[in-house]
């Protein structure tokens, strides 16, 4: 039996290995401060960040301007303001960038950002926790084309492009895993430490653990930021507003359909006490 | 001059009546069908079911005004039929509201038909006289099927592509034919715009037209041979001086009002979800969906939506190992069964057959293939019940004790498969669908031996009700 089970699971692992996925990062997400979603100051900041930084490479092509007006925008305002180039105010948010060019300055096309904090959603948090996490991941990685990597989007082609806002961070990656000698055939813990310098030199060594701690898996530790325009705690908060906008941006109708909802659940709510005394009444005669 | 009909009604409506059977099928189905009055809880999903799939028709047609079944490119490189659906949901005046009623009402549709049929088996409402009522239903939920997986592909995101993509490659599996067949019914050698159209055209009208013509028929079916009950007791053998049942109601007002109620309950847990939790968690609108279709990116882990796990589970259990250590010694088992206890040596005869084809068939025909055929048996088995159920009574009420720990243990075994459909292939969980998909089709297929088994408690001749 014990045979038969070993090979049903080898087998089964024989197929898995094709298929298992190595885009699933361990860094850990960081909770996205939901307040924000419903602060327009908060939005309407992001929204700046997002034309200036954002709408270069990346469009949000499902999302027109002055539908911008729900937080609390004038369409003078969004002309001023937030259209930097000849377009009308009901065009959607779309690029110049060709789509060739960005083939080959960055590997692929920046993905349009209409959707994108619906997609980046998964069971370990939602998309603007993933968001907020990104784009507060970036480390200097000189072997990269562009100079930068990201923890949580690990050889991701977009450069840190909010880099003069936050400034540059070198990381500390500690991997204590399980290693079997070649030779002798015993496991030991080791510990791997990889550290990429505000410079982005990459160095790395290992050290054999003696007492038995278990494998903790990856802890990641980022060194403080040189040269930045804004402190840590800003930079952070300016990232929630943007991710706030982000956010608003992938589900535009969220905030009038949770209103709106609120009123439906109280109308049947109503309905189910006529409906309850309707069925009781025609009722007490069968017996 | 045509003889006169005899009519009892005057005016507008005996002109009507006159000419079309106006007020008889009123009478014949609602106001003169005579229900059982003892009706519990399970029987509010029939009418449910009814009524979301009137809000997925009214829905659909204001979709389709809207929607593009477009594969190419617009010129933010975005897929039109992708785009189209964002359309809806920005710059169409309620277009949201629409949009997710359809999309929570294809969930919706599956959780009330899930619960109509389990209603069905708990209380034998598939025993004769009622096998094509059955039959019926399971035709439609064919059709449902069919629905949804081709609506799921229209929203042409990654998981509609890609979930299309693996569906479709199973016919692959088919001996002989299966390659060129895949081709044929993607119109294409990948999922493409061929697809994209003739999967709408199945979506909008060829699916929803049987759909409709099977309702139909399940109603009159149901409404010639009368509905089951709780107890499983047949209200028509007790009838009063006037020829109506004494456990009988008329369906209209009775019925309606109390069915007006659970539309009422069911309506606020559906807007619930519309309005608050419209992805459900990734389950009723999967998050891998808001990417555009990507042929040149598969996604890291496919999964069909929730209602298909079960039967994916079943796909997936199926391997080389699975057919030979298990389905095999399971199969030649069936088969001495069978011809130990049967009285019919014709049926002794093809279970023999088909148990030695089934086997040689393992060794010759790749597990995928059985992967497939095990997927379509699942669904498939379900039309045997009228014939495999050899219960002398009808409803679990009056079945032995441990039977109700059968069906539970059935439900967690579905429940079970389910939950495996959604997550990644591991050695572990594989096993434990591999033996869910065996006790599945045991449940099945043992049905005539256990069904028969165990002592039975007396059914009343009348049904049992408490007044409200």
């Amino acid at each position: 039996m014990s045979k038969f089970l070993s090979r049903a699971f080898a087998l089964v692992a024989a197929c898995l290995v094709g298929t298992a996925s190595a885009a699933e990062s361990s860094f850990p997400l960081d909770r996205f401060p939901t307040a924000k979603l419903s602060d327009q100051a908060a939005l309407q900041n992001g929204a700046k960040l997002f034309v200036n930084y954002c709408l270069n490479c990346h469009g949000a092509s499902a999302m027109r301007y002055n539908r911008l007006r729900d937080i609390g925008l004038t369409d003078e305002q969004i002309k001023r303001h937030l259209m930097f180039t000849g377009d009308k105010v009901g065009e959607p948010m779309k690029v110049t960038l060709r789509a060739a060019d960005a083939k080959e300055w960055f590997g692929a096309l920046p993905p349009d950002l209409s959707l994108i904090a619906r997609a980046r959603s998964s069971h370990a948090g939602s998309g603007s926790d993933w968001l907020y996490t990104y784009l507060r991941a970036y480390y200097r990685d000189a072997d990269r084309p562009s100079g930068w990597n990201n923890a949580l989007f690990e050889n991701v082609g977009m450069p840190h492009v909010l880099w003069e806002l936050q400034g540059q961070r070198g990381l500390r990656i500690e991997d204590v895993h399980r290693h079997k000698d070649d030779k002798t055939g015993q496991a030991t813990l080791v510990k791997t430490v990889i550290n990429y310098g505000s410079d982005g030199r990459r160095t790395q060594a290992d050290e054999k653990i003696i007492d038995g701690v278990p494998p903790a898996g990856k802890t990641y530790r980022f060194t403080p930021a040189e040269g930045g325009a804004l402190t840590p705690m800003r930079y952070d908060s300016e990232m929630a507003d943007l991710v706030a906008f982000i956010t608003y941006v992938s589900d535009p109708t969220a905030a009038t359909r949770t209103r709106l909802g609120v009123w439906v659940l109280l109308f049947l709510s109503v309905f189910t006490v006529f409906a309850w005394n309707l069925n009781r009444v025609f009722w007490k005669d069968i017996k | 001059m045509a003889q006169q009909k005899e009519i009892e009604t005057s005016g507008l409506l005996g002109w009507i009546d006159q000419r079309f059977p106006l007020t008889s099928t009123w009478k014949a189905h609602l106001s003169e069908y005579y229900a059982p009055k003892n009706f519990n809880f399970w029987y509010f999903f029939g009418s449910l079911a009814m009524l979301v799939l009137v809000i997925q028709i009214v829905t659909g047609i204001f979709l389709v005004m809207h929607y593009k079944p477009d594969a190419s490119l617009n010129d933010a490189g975005i897929p039109v039929a992708f785009a189209s659906i964002e359309y809806i949901m920005r710059d169409v005046p309620w277009g949201w509201l629409v949009r997710y009623l359809h999309s929570t009402g294809a969930s919706a549709f599956f959780v009330v038909v899930y619960l109509h049929m389990f209603r069905g088996l708990i209380y034998g409402s598939y025993r004769k006289p009622r096998e094509l009522v059955w039959i019926f239903g399971c035709l439609i939920f064919l059709c449902l099927m069919a629905e949804a997986f081709f609506g799921y592909l229209l929203p042409w995101g990654q998981m509609s592509f890609w979930g299309a993509q693996v569906i479709v490659n199973l016919f692959a599996a088919i001996p002989f034919i299966g390659p060129e067949l895949s081709v044929w019914i993607r119109g294409d050698y990948v999922v493409g715009d061929a697809t994209l159209n003739r999967f709408f055209a199945f979506h909008v009208i060829a699916i929803p037209l049987v759909l409709l013509g099977l309702v139909a028929a399940h109603i009159v079916a149901l409404h010639e041979v009368g509905s089951n009950n709780p107890d499983g007791v047949d209200i028509k053998a007790q009838k009063d001086a006037t020829g109506k049942p004494v456990d009988g109601i008329p369906f209209h007002p009775y019925y309606t009002v109390h069915d007006i109620l659970g539309v009422s309950v069911f309506l606020i847990a559906f807007s619930a979800i519309v309005f608050f939790a419209p992805e459900f968690g990734g389950y009723f609108l999967e998050y891998n969906n808001f990417i555009p279709a990507d042929p040149l990116k598969t996604p890291p882990h496919i999964a069909p939506v929730w209602y298909f796990t079960p039967y994916y589970s079943v796909l997936r259990a199926v391997t080389d190992d699975f057919l030979l250590y298990w389905m095999t010694p399971f199969l030649i088992a069936f088969a001495l069964l069978v011809l130990v206890t049967g009285r019919s040596g014709l049926i002794k005869l093809i279970t023999v057959l088909a148990v030695g084809a089934l086997v040689i068939g393992f060794l010759l025909i790749e597990a995928k293939f059985w992967g497939v055929v095990g997927m379509g048996a699942a669904v498939m088995i379900l039309f045997a019940l009228p014939w495999i159920d050899n219960s002398p009574v009808r409803s679990i009420r009056y079945r032995p004790g441990w039977h109700k720990w059968v069906y539970g243990a059935f439900v967690v075994v579905f429940v079970v498969l389910g939950y495996l459909g959604v997550k990644p292939p591991e050695p572990m969980l594989n096993l434990m669908a591999q033996i869910g998909t065996l006790l599945y089709f045991a449940f099945f297929m043992l049905m005539p031996w256990w069904s028969a088994m165990g002592s039975f408690k007396p059914v009343p001749h009348r049904v049992t009700f408490a007044a409200h």
